[in-house]
């Protein structure tokens, strides 16, 4: 009976930590809509009055938003959206159309999502008709027929610098000279990462943009974030398991507390401060629970920490065959004796056999051997061509190279490389000493 | 799955990080590794096992936008990856129809709620296809808001994806090579049968310990023990040794390991040339074994192998040094070549370097003083010259006019022109700057 009440008690805390983990994995994934904002009022406030007055008064207006990756720039216009569907007034007046320069790559086809967006007439289901010169046309026409009585239209621009490489910037320039005259009120929001860009826009289309911007500069201090590690990790209100919630956000508090784990969040802290890479840091060890590890323990962060943190090169070259190691360290050696000049084939195959020759222990391999392993490095990037022409140009052995590797990089992987021969270490750190 | 080795700590972590289906899950995980380290093996499998909705997509196979994202569609479209009547075949050709078709695809198919894995092989091809790609890729999960994980596999590191204004990063895992006693351990998991497996495993380190300094592809070890195994039990067939003598076994084995390493990890000689070979081998001593690139010798007609050689000379002479070598009276200035001679050693030889550009000209007057006998410069010698560029024995250098003053550079290596130089009694060493 005992056995059995135990047993149910088991699942029943596995159904828990299930829960707790499809909850934590929703909130950290891309798609979710963060609710609390970090240091950021007054740039919402001023964007919020911003739409209201285009929806409400039919003002027309322009801004950007700028802000380096991952600071929350989408988050705060998806956060200003969703309360302004709250209002009634806003919900049923205001029209949205949602660009993005990744989808929309040239004028032509942001034109039929527009068209589509907005279910203009010559739509039929999601299919747009017509040429694109046709439905230019024809949505200027529709926009341009508007009064200040007629629907207001929100325009959401995101990654806007890649609307500025598009031939002529007609769109950016209609929709501009729409929200300059007394057409149909719109409201054009740029959301972009780079600062330069209004040094992108033409003359005319820069001439016709309201130069508001709003920077959004991530300016936590450490202790907030710390507080956004807890936040982000807690559960909410809306948990089904409420004595489950209180008691996991009590351990997530102390767990931010924890010397290992202020240590990890630190260096990431030092590294980059925008949330996106803290989520992911976060998403490992969230993965991690199950029914055998119902919480997050610091080791976790710290795992997370160092899957995150490796030197990818220095993994690559753990990777490589002794021969490919004696190559890479007679390009060290070239480019130290000759400050950094680029070199071909037959000098590090000189190079490498006035090594191997010397020591009788050595096997030396024959020059296709040696190629084929230097042409993996080549694969491997970790060697460039410095003019990528393609190869008929000049015979594979003479092509000019530069080596990507850094010295040092070299020497530590040396360190980590598995029974590396001790001549070889020995040969790596002396460069002129031949 | 547990016929995988060796990738224990790999499987805990992908599988942890899938989840369950209806789980959401990171919007993009970059796997990276050297070749055969079980990428798209534990991936595979893992996705086949749990049976998750997922398309595999090779960006070598689909090497333009188009392709990319139709074979994608198509897939989830038919759930294999069978043709489709090309009637019902999803048209897309770009990012914009692309995100929107998947959301009606998904939704059609009742995936909504699960997780759909879409695994990029050998993603580093997306580089050179057109630039919205990957960032678009990357945030697939936020641009269709539908439960979607990208997998990009690679060789080369994460680093060398980013440019311009950098976009949201995957989760990066990294799948580190195989030991030696691992590669040992996942050979041996395979015994040929009739042996036992200690036998087995010791012949896979002698191979190992010949061909392991040189290459650590999985792949291409376990293709070499596979073909050089019937040797090394050839004496045992034939009756001359025991499963025990493993001294005389390696005696017999270790010159064909060496031979094979020169010739067919460079695959000089096709594999089945290379069993044809051993099985001479048995009947009668030295048979001849002629690679791909012994068989370099080309016959050219009379003046094309001259045009040749005096490419090869302009080529890797300076042109200093011509006075020296083709005019008729070269006494005084040898003297003074001479005192030069001492600086001219240290200088790296030209056959370092490689080969240097030259005007038409300058080949036309050396081919003369090479050439014997009178030669005409008609228009047949000129096409010469033109069907050697379009051979690769000449190549074009950059810049200047075609027509007016074209430079070459000579494409050939030194034991090819020795060759051509031989067969019309030439001896091409004597004039070149680096032996001579």
């Amino acid at each position: 009976m005992g056995k059995a009440k135990k047993q149910r008690q088991d699942s029943e805390d596995e159904d828990v930590v299930l829960l707790t983990q499809t909850w934590l994995r929703t909130k950290l994934c891309q798609t979710s809509l963060p609710t609390e904002i970090h240091g950021l009022s007054k740039e919402r406030r001023e964007l919020l009055e911003l739409i209201k007055r285009t929806a409400i008064s039919g003002e027309s207006n322009s801004v950007l938003v700028v802000g380096a990756r991952g600071c929350g720039k989408s988050m705060l216009i998806k956060s200003v959206l969703e309360e302004l569907t709250h209002e009634t007034t806003v919900r049923e007046n205001l029209l949205q159309v949602h660009l993005n320069g990744l989808l929309q790559t040239d004028d032509k086809v942001a034109l039929k999502e527009i068209t589509r967006q907005l279910q203009l007439e010559n739509t039929i289901g999601d299919k747009v008709f017509g040429s694109f010169a046709e439905t230019l046309q024809f949505l200027l026409e529709a926009l341009k027929s508007g009064s200040q009585t007629s629907k207001p239209i929100l325009f959401v621009v995101e990654e806007f610098d890649l609307f500025a490489f598009h031939r002529n910037q007609t769109l950016l320039y209609n929709l501009f000279d729409i929200s300059q005259s007394a057409q149909t009120p719109i409201c054009v929001l740029g959301v972009t990462c780079r600062l330069d860009v209004v040094e992108l826009l033409e003359k005319r289309v820069k001439s016709r943009f309201s130069h508001r911007q709003l920077h959004l500069f991530t300016s936590l201090t450490f202790e907030e974030y710390q507080q956004l590690f807890v936040s982000v990790l807690s559960l909410g209100p809306d948990f089904p398991d409420q004595k489950h919630a209180s008691q996991w956000n009590k351990s997530m508090q102390a767990l931010s507390r924890d010397a290992s784990v202020v240590d990890v969040l630190k260096k990431q802290y030092e590294m980059s401060r925008d949330v996106r890479s803290l989520k992911q840091l976060m998403m490992y060890p969230v993965c991690q629970l199950c029914g055998d590890h119902k919480w997050l323990a610091a080791g976790d962060f710290q795992d997370a920490m160092q899957i995150s943190a490796t030197d990818s090169k220095a993994a690559m070259l753990h990777g490589v065959s002794i021969l490919e190691l004696c190559l890479i360290i007679s390009m060290k050696h070239l480019n130290d004796i000759y400050d950094g000049e680029p070199f071909n084939f037959e000098m590090v195959y000189k190079e490498y056999q006035k090594f191997a020759q010397r020591r009788s222990s050595m096997q030396v391999f024959d020059k296709p051997v040696v190629l084929k392993a230097f042409e993996h490095l080549i694969a491997l990037e970790l060697v460039r061509p410095l003019e990528s022409t393609g190869g008929t140009r000049v015979q594979k052995e003479y092509r000019l190279m530069s080596l990507l590797v850094h010295p040092s990089q070299v020497l530590t992987a040396l360190q980590k490389y598995p029974n590396c021969p001790t001549e070889i270490s020995q040969w790596a750190s002396c460069s002129l000493a031949v | 799955m547990d016929r995988i080795q060796c990738r224990d700590k790999q499987i805990t972590l992908l599988s942890n990080l899938f989840g369950q289906p209806n789980q959401l899950t990171v919007p993009a995980i970059f796997l990276y590794g050297h070749t055969a380290t079980g990428k798209s093996l534990v991936l595979n499998s893992l996705l086949a096992n749990a049976k998750l909705p997922h398309v595999l997509v090779n960006c070598v196979e689909c090497y333009s936008q188009r392709f990319l994202y139709e074979h994608i569609l198509n897939v989830l479209h038919s759930g294999s990856e069978t043709v489709l009547e090309t009637s019902q075949l999803i048209k897309c050709d770009n990012m914009n129809d692309f995100v929107r078709l998947l959301k009606q695809e998904m939704i059609s198919k009742g995936l909504e709620k699960q997780t759909l894995y879409i695994v990029l092989d050998k993603a580093e091809r997306l580089r050179d296809m057109e630039q919205n790609i990957l960032p678009a890729f990357l945030r697939l999960q936020e641009l269709t808001g539908l439960n979607i994980c990208m997998i990009l596999m690679s060789e080369i590191v994460w680093e060398k994806y980013r440019f311009g204004t950098g976009f949201c990063d995957p989760l990066v895992i990294h799948f580190p090579d195989y030991s030696k006693d691992e590669l040992v351990q996942i050979i041996c998991s395979e015994v040929p049968e009739g042996y036992p497996e200690g036998f087995y495993n010791m012949y896979v380190n002698l191979v190992l310990s010949i061909f392991h300094y040189a290459c650590r592809n999985l792949k291409e070890l376990k293709h070499l023990v596979i073909l050089n195994f019937k040797t090394y039990v050839q004496p045992i067939t034939s009756g001359d040794a025991t499963i025990g003598d493993t001294k005389k076994l390696w005696k017999h084995i270790e010159p064909h390991l060496k031979k094979a390493l020169h010739t067919l990890y460079l695959r000089e000689v096709s594999s089945t040339q290379w069993e044809r070979y051993q099985e001479e081998m048995e009947t009668s001593e030295n048979v001849a074994l002629q690679g791909i690139s012994h068989r370099s010798h080309v016959d050219l007609p009379f003046y094309s192998k001259y045009l040749l050689i005096a490419a090869y000379l302009a080529s890797y002479n300076p042109a200093k040094s011509d006075k020296k070598f083709f005019a008729k009276n070269s006494g005084k200035i040898n003297k003074r070549l001479k005192l030069n001679q001492a600086k001219r050693k240290e200088r790296t030889s030209n056959h370092m370097l490689g080969p240097k550009p030259f005007p038409l000209d300058r080949l036309m007057a050396i081919f003369y003083s090479i050439v014997e006998g009178r030669v005409a410069p008609t228009a047949n010698i000129f096409m010469q010259i033109t069907s050697l560029v379009s051979l690769h024995f000449l190549g074009h250098a950059t810049g200047e006019d075609q027509i007016e003053q074209p430079k070459y550079k000579c494409l050939v290596s030194l034991d090819f022109i020795k060759a051509v130089s031989r067969t019309v009694n030439f001896e091409v060493s004597r004039y070149l700057y680096d032996f001579a």
